[in-house]
């Protein structure tokens, strides 16, 4: 009878498991369903199930044609961004007045044309994109980790920490989160991309928050979380081992959501003027700058502008397969 | 329904004192409100000294927050720092315009979301439904102050090829309005392309929402029932299926209604629109605490007020929603 009774709850799981297949990945063999007193239980079985899931995620994430061309696309960009010093044809600040204004073309390698001062916009553009993919990802990563914690805490011990987020919750909707947003550029920023994205993790943080803390609500209350508990288990071994992997799924589409917002606004705050500050080229900051002589010079606008609409909407389109690769009610497709 | 919809006006009076409370202290705390004073052509330190007496800055956080509190109960939210000028009535002038706009975006976000998401779902997985999709997902990553300058350089482009000017690309009236009708038709006229920038977004993501409760009801139980029983197709679509599908919209675009707000500071600082979102960004630059809590309590309310009526709305469409 105890028998039965360990077993069920680990069967009743490996369905949900598809949730948390990035994080089985990341601890192979489903740590977070063999380990301790799983003796019972043959562990190849589960092991299997946890690949199965891996592979289902895979087939169907790479059948999602649009996000599998936006994640190529994206690769593509981030490489040749973050290796802009030696893949640009021209440094980003190098003025030479001779080939001012020209519109783009292929000679020269001005792909993108040049502006007043002949700087070639091709490799503006390529080093603004790193400053905002870099900007963004720091605000991923941040967002993330503050969101997950807040959320897992709130949602497990409820409580004085719930309330508190969940006023915090209230407040954003009371008052316009970008008002937020530029006062505390306007006041801490100093147009330091470090900063601007620091105060950006630091706002951004409370959906995810939300997200987190509702499924761990549920999973508090599910039998592997009891059992575990029963066996002895600590707080941080129940929520980090156990329960955080299966919530991984929700996380990661949320991380492509502020991914992609993170990048618009930080354009929009550095064509504000609030956000990165020139010399520093940000995609923002040249918008900005070809944004007085937008009517003739147009591609100083549209160029950027492209290029961020383009980078957004890819991260936008990898998101939607993720989560249509994670949703286990999708599963006949 | 009423006593809930009052509570929960109740409820987000201490979120309002504390949001006020929080932005007064970051700014007072970072700022230098006095920054534009120092920059005055002839200004002495006496005369900036004096200034830094009369309004008290050299008071705690709290004792000045106080001040400001005890203003707003009397009515009042003060005046500038550089100039004794009032500023309420700046507030009530670039408020009404601001509402137009904000206004006029919501209901036609709304409206054609209603339409796309009802018709994607009507016909799941055809060329209109994935077109929808796949615009929806542009209308999420094109940042509306990018969608408003392609926009100007557009119109600004077919007036230069073909002599004729569609949309004035800034401001709210032309030189010459005139009165009544002309006026109205003028301003319309004039807010179309602000309009549209600020909507994109909030057509993109109400569409969704739409489109997803839509499907949801279609295949419901008494819609089935109601097509069972032989009534028209449009009849179970606009009585039926749709004022149940409009729920859960509803609710997105009440809690949105702060992000369009806020939108209108990125719309109108490019349009250079005299409304609330110039207003707050004008006065970010100045780094003055007062308007900008004058501005924050405002657009607080003004949210507030939205919710509801949000509230009381679902109670007119589902009458099944009892809030007690």
């Amino acid at each position: 009878m105890t028998e039965q009774e360990d077993r069920d709850p680990r069967e009743d799981l490996s369905p949900r498991n598809e949730h948390g297949f990035p994080g089985s990945q990341e601890q192979p063999g489903g740590a977070s369903l063999t380990r301790g007193d799983a003796d019972e239980l043959p562990s190849e079985v589960v092991e299997v199930a946890a690949r199965s899931q891996w592979q289902l995620f895979r087939r169907k994430f790479f059948r999602h044609k649009l996000a599998m061309g936006s994640l190529i696309f994206l690769l593509l960009v981030v490489v040749a961004a973050f290796n802009a010093e030696r893949i640009a044809p021209y440094a980003f600040d190098e003025i030479n007045v001779t080939r001012a204004n020209t519109p783009p073309t292929f000679a020269d390698f001005h792909f993108f044309g040049t502006d007043q001062l002949g700087r070639d916009y091709f490799s503006r553009v390529l080093f603004g994109t790193q400053t905002s993919l870099r900007v963004a990802g720091v605000v991923a990563l941040f967002s993330t980790l503050i969101g997950t914690l807040v959320g897992a805490v709130a949602g497990y011990y409820r409580g004085w920490i719930d309330s508190v987020l969940m006023r915090i919750t209230d407040l954003v909707i009371i008052v316009p989160a970008i008002a937020v947003l530029l006062l505390a550029a306007a006041f801490f920023g100093q147009g330091d991309p470090t900063r601007i994205a620091i105060i950006l993790a630091l706002l951004l943080w409370t959906p995810l928050a939300r997200i987190v803390r509702g499924v761990f609500l549920s999973l508090r209350e599910k039998e592997y979380v009891q059992a575990a508990r029963a066996s002895g288990a600590g707080d941080m071994r129940i929520m980090f081992r156990h329960m955080l992997p299966n919530t991984v799924g929700p996380i990661v589409v949320n991380m492509t959501l502020v991914l992609a917002s993170a990048i618009i606004i930080e354009a929009t705050l550095s064509f504000l003027g609030i956000g990165v500050n020139p010399p520093t080229p940000a995609l923002g900051v040249l918008i900005n700058d070809g944004r007085s002589s937008m009517q003739t010079l147009w591609w100083l606008t549209i160029m950027p502008g492209v290029a961020l609409v383009l980078i957004a909407l890819s991260i936008n389109f990898i998101g939607d397969g993720l989560r249509d690769a994670l949703d286990p009610t999708q599963q006949e497709s | 329904m009423l006593t809930y919809a009052l509570r929960r006006t109740l409820i987000s009076i201490p979120i309002i004192i504390l949001a006020t409370f929080l932005t007064f202290g970051i700014i007072s705390i970072s700022g230098d409100p006095l920054q534009e004073i120092r920059q005055l052509p002839n200004i002495t330190q006496e005369q900036i000294d004096n200034v830094r007496e009369s309004r008290g800055l050299d008071d705690p956080v709290t004792v000045q927050y106080l001040r400001w509190v005890e203003n707003i109960a009397q009515g009042s939210f003060g005046e500038y720092m550089i100039s004794p000028r009032a500023i309420w009535p700046d507030i009530q002038r670039v408020l009404g315009n601001t509402m137009q706009l904000v206004i006029a975006a919501e209901i036609i976000a709304f409206v054609l979301a209603v339409f796309l998401g009802v018709m994607s779902a009507k016909r799941q997985y055809s060329l209109f439904d994935y077109t929808t999709t796949t615009i929806s997902f542009i209308g999420y990553s094109f940042p509306s102050f990018l969608f408003a300058l392609f926009l100007q350089v557009a119109v600004v482009q077919i007036f230069v090829r073909t002599g004729v000017r569609i949309f004035p690309i800034g401001n709210l009236s032309s030189a010459n309005p005139g009165t009544g009708l002309s006026f109205l038709i003028d301003r319309i006229w004039h807010l179309i392309l602000p309009m549209a920038s600020l909507a994109i977004f909030s057509v993109a993501s109400y569409s969704r929402y739409m489109r997803a409760s839509m499907l949801e009801v279609i295949n419901s139980d008494y819609v089935r029932t109601a097509r069972a029983k032989g009534l028209p197709e449009r009849t179970i679509t606009t009585r039926h299926a749709m004022r149940n599908a409009l729920i859960p919209t509803l609710t997105v675009a009440a809690l949105s209604f702060g992000t369009l707000l806020g939108g209108t500071i990125i719309i109108e600082t490019v349009f250079g629109l005299d409304g609330m979102g110039r207003y707050f960004f004008q006065q970010l630059g100045r780094r003055d605490p007062y308007p900008l809590m004058a501005w924050l309590t405002i657009v607080a309310i003004v949210i507030v007020i939205f919710n509801l009526i949000a509230d009381l709305l679902y109670g007119y469409l589902d009458p099944r929603i009892r809030y007690d």
